[in-house]
């Protein structure tokens, strides 16, 4: 088995604290007796893997807590990561009929979190779950050790389905691990509940592994010899590096892409970054997590720069009140134009202008001094091993063509779901991704 | 502002709101300071040979979030020297002299009543209050609910309160009895003037299912007690109605115990016939201020039903409480969401769905959809009305089958949201008002689907 991976100390990230700690016993039972129990709940319609949320509550309210984490696991595998970082205001809560009357909904992150943990930490995973089958002899390569991958590996290990994880990375669990806001998930705890799941057994785990097109060398394996040794394979690709502003003065110290930023928050030691003032540039939720973090993180002046209006931002509303309630500030209407540097080239500052419906306006520029750049507009996609399995398509913007019922790619022996197909969701979308994945794999290896 | 003030059998005070007889009323100190929150009376802390209770004492029945719904004791009469009670209820009755300050008693022998009735008396107390109801620990040494189970013993015992009270005597009654007219006609009888129920229902509260000892835990044991708080309510009520109504006792003034928390508790009760009524639970749980509520809760509600007293509005629901024989077989409800209100939950269709008559339909099902969910009886037209509340996206207002619907009001009473699912009165399926004892009366108490034996019992019987 893949020893458990433990991050070293030292990273900033362990200088966060929750924003929304577990729950204790008694608040999670005053909390789960405050939900009325609904038929056909429109909590479980709006939970991407349908958790029947209202049963586990209950189960809460009468302190049969492991009964709730086996209702939660039962339809999401990777229930504890969820409730961590699911935007419940988006999905479950967001969907309570509490909305409705004017109350606040039932906080079912809270309370799925609190069923989770307290749960987990006393029994393992495979206790929560239903007996393994017995092995069926297949075997199935899961390419990206990310949120969708451990999923299907879990998945497939309970029906009896042996599977090869295969992670290019040194710290498995990709965005989950090494992308989730610290205030709400730390990598460790990503972790652990990745080793839960390999200690379902029947899952083997490759760090440091890279897939590739054609001949594969030192630390390589080819696509063909996966497709050649395995009766399946998922892509689980998850999304390539940050995109770049293509402005002058880009390269260089002090300019970080937001998901490389965070990356190195959570998982590198004795990671330092000076300064006051900091300016985020894009609209999405990655924006907005590394504005908060770098607020977070003692910078005096975080704003995030906008091209366009609030309006406009693909970032959850919560997420940007949030920050906002930590103290970042939203610049609307702005396009950072050049990267300013002194002449050893440290950063300076930038060359900022208005804009209007997204474009610079010309003629409004001004200097404005900055000690740090994060640039979060959004990641590119990794094309390059979707493209080495033949039969595999790409859509207009990179995203692996699946039937969205299946999940099954344009290659019968291959699989694929979570970021790569989906542009970049929830970990939650990824798990029923990988479900759906996993169930049409099921009956296309003649397991059942 | 309406008149609180009542005259309890001869007993005044300046409003209905007494301590019962209980752990509120223990002493001194604490009597006078509910009377300074605005109790109008209080019946002390049960007086007679000094006890030795146990650790603990109480426990909870809790539901949902709402804590003690109902609370149980194995505390006994009280622990103090009588001495030390007498000398603090004579300093009590002093310093309020115009507040209603009731001795409970409970002795053994005829020469303890005699003593305990003059020493009591000699404090100044304004009535007596013979505990005939404790169902724990005192019963099997032959007092309390031992007395109140047994019409002859109370009766008796009633007779030599009766011959050495210079005060009004109530008697306390207990519920844990069959028929609470036989005590009831029993104090009657001994000419009593006052009865006060009820004490608290025997009961074991529940079990410590770590350790398997029921709670509340002395130990490793624990033993049977007494039930009290709202949860009782609904049995108090039944049983002084029961004696509010029955021609042998309606006589005797009634002090109401049992669950009341609130002006509306205690409104209720008066309804039903109580001139006043003791609290305890929800002291216990709250302290005495709640009385301020009380006061002026039950003040203004006199006030918005034009009654100038409470004595108005004393027995005004007896009549109303009628055998079941005599209630109207036509009377007809349906039940009616109001969709602007409706959060779509859809509680109302399970409860119906599983613990009534199946006739509350969720739109936007199949036809096979509706079978599958359990109903029979499916309507033509089950019309697709959007919840109206801000959020509730895609959710349907549920449909009540009026062919179904019996009107048994618990859909109304799961809703979550006050005043979206109403019963309103439709026309009867009989045509004109006829009752059950109707039916007797005419030889027309015969359902169709009646047993064989049944019909040929009623043939033969037949002139």
């Amino acid at each position: 088995m893949h020893p458990l991976t433990v991050l070293p100390s030292g990273r900033l990230e362990q200088q966060f604290d929750d924003k929304k700690p577990r729950y204790t016993a008694a608040e999670a039972i005053t909390e789960a007796n405050r939900c009325i129990y609904c038929v056909d709940a429109p909590c479980i319609k709006a939970c991407p893997t349908t958790i029947d949320i209202p049963t586990f509550i209950h189960k809460i309210s009468t302190e049969n807590v492991k009964g709730a984490a086996r209702t939660i696991l039962a339809e999401n595998i990777l229930g504890a990561s969820c409730a961590r970082v699911c935007p419940v205001e988006e999905l479950c809560a967001g969907a309570c009929v509490y909305n409705a009357w004017g109350r606040e909904p039932i906080a079912i992150g809270r309370l799925q979190r609190f069923a989770t943990e307290a749960t987990l930490e006393k029994a393992p995973l495979s206790s929560l779950l239903p007996a393994k089958k017995p092995a069926t002899g297949k075997k199935v390569a899961l390419v990206g050790s990310g949120p969708a991958s451990i999923a299907a590996a879990g998945l497939l290990a309970l029906e009896g389905v042996q599977s090869v994880i295969f992670e290019k990375r040194a710290i498995p669990g990709g965005l989950n691990t090494l992308g989730i806001a610290p205030y709400k998930q730390s990598g460790q705890a990503a972790l652990d509940e990745l080793h839960q799941v390999l200690a379902l057994g029947g899952i083997e785990l490759r760090t440091g592994v890279e897939v590739v097109a054609g001949a594969a060398g030192a630390g390589q394996v080819s696509s063909d010899t996966l497709l050649k040794d395995f009766d399946g394979v998922f892509l689980g690709l998850g999304l390539g590096p940050d995109s770049k502003l293509g402005v002058p003065g880009e390269q260089g110290a002090g300019v970080y892409g937001a998901v490389d930023l965070i990356e190195r928050i959570k998982a590198e030691p004795g990671l330092k970054l000076a300064g006051s003032r900091a300016f985020v540039i894009g609209g999405g939720n990655t924006a907005l997590d590394i504005a908060h973090e770098l607020r977070l993180l003692g910078f005096q002046d975080v704003a995030l720069v906008y091209r366009r209006e609030e309006k406009d931002m693909s970032g959850y509303a919560h997420e940007l009140a949030h920050a906002r309630e930590d103290g970042a500030r939203l610049l609307e209407n702005r396009v950072v134009t050049e990267v300013l540097r002194d002449a050893k080239g440290a950063l300076t500052g930038v060359k900022l202008a208005r804009a209007k419906d997204g474009k610079a306006l010309a003629g409004t520029e001004e200097t404005v001094a900055v000690d740090l750049i994060a640039v979060a507009i959004g990641q590119s996609v990794a094309t390059g091993v979707a493209k080495a399995f033949a039969g595999v398509q790409l859509d207009a913007k990179g995203r692996v063509v699946v039937d969205p019922k299946t999940h099954r790619t344009g290659n019968p022996k291959v699989w694929s779901g979570g970021d790569c197909v989906n542009g970049g969701k929830e970990v939650v979308n990824g798990v029923q991704e990988a479900k759906l994945a996993v169930k049409d794999m099921l009956s296309a290896l003649g397991g059942k | 502002m309406a008149d609180l003030s009542i005259d309890f059998c001869g007993i005044k005070s300046p409003n209905p709101f007494w301590l019962a007889s209980a752990p509120p009323a223990n002493s001194g100190p604490q009597v006078m300071r509910a009377f300074d929150a605005g109790w109008g009376g209080a019946v002390w802390k049960t007086l007679g040979d000094p006890v030795t209770n146990v650790t603990s004492r109480f426990w909870a029945n809790d539901y949902g979030n709402t804590r003690m719904m109902g609370l149980n004791n194995i505390e006994l009469i009280t622990d103090r020297p009588l001495e030390v009670n007498l000398k603090e209820m004579y300093e009590v009755k002093k310093r309020f002299p115009k507040h209603a300050l009731i001795a409970s008693l409970m002795v053994e022998t005829r020469e303890n009543w005699k003593e305990i009735i003059k020493r009591a008396e000699d404090t100044g107390c304004d009535g007596l209050e013979l505990n005939f109801g404790c169902p724990h620990g005192m019963c099997e040494r032959g007092m309390g609910s031992a007395v109140g189970q047994e019409p002859k013993v109370l009766e008796e015992i009633t007779r030599w309160a009766m011959e050495y009270a210079r005060t009004p005597v109530i008697i306390k009654l207990t519920p844990n009895t069959g028929d609470i007219n036989e005590p009831g006609e029993a104090a009657a009888r001994g000419g009593a003037p006052a009865v006060s129920l009820i004490n608290t229902v025997k009961s074991l509260l529940g079990v410590d299912l770590d350790r398997f000892v029921p709670n509340p835990r002395v130990g490793n044991q624990s033993t049977n007690g007494g039930y009290c708080g709202p949860a009782v309510k609904p049995i108090a009520l039944f049983m002084m109605s029961q004696l509010a109504k029955n021609p042998a006792t309606k006589h005797m003034a009634i002090s109401g115990i049992g669950g009341i928390s609130n002006w509306r508790d205690a409104a209720e009760f008066i309804s039903l016939g109580a001139t006043s009524v003791q609290v305890c639970t929800a002291v216990m749980h709250y302290g005495y201020r709640i009385v301020e509520d009380m006061i002026e809760g039950l003040s203004d509600y006199l006030d918005s039903k034009g009654m100038k007293s409470v004595n108005e509005l004393r027995g005004k629901a007896i009549g109303a409480y009628a055998e079941w024989g005599d209630l109207d077989l036509n009377y007809n409800l349906k039940a009616r969401i109001n969709p602007d209100s409706c959060i779509g939950c859809n509680l109302c269709h399970v409860a119906c769905m599983d613990g009534a008559h199946q006739c509350i339909l969720i739109p936007g099902r199949t036809h096979a959809e509706h079978e599958k969910a359990g109903h029979t009886h499916i309507p033509a037209s089950i019309p697709e009305v959007p919840v109206k509340a801000a959020g509730a996206v895609g959710r349907f207002l549920p449909v009540i089958d009026d062919v179904e619907c019996v009107g048994c009001n618990l859909c109304h009473l799961v809703c979550p949201v006050p005043g979206t699912i109403s019963m309103v009165e439709v026309p009867g399926t009989i045509g004109k008002s006829e009752t059950w004892n109707d039916r007797v009366a005419q030889g027309r108490d015969l359902n169709p689907g009646s047993l064989d034996s049944t019909v040929a019992k009623r043939a033969g019987a037949k002139p």
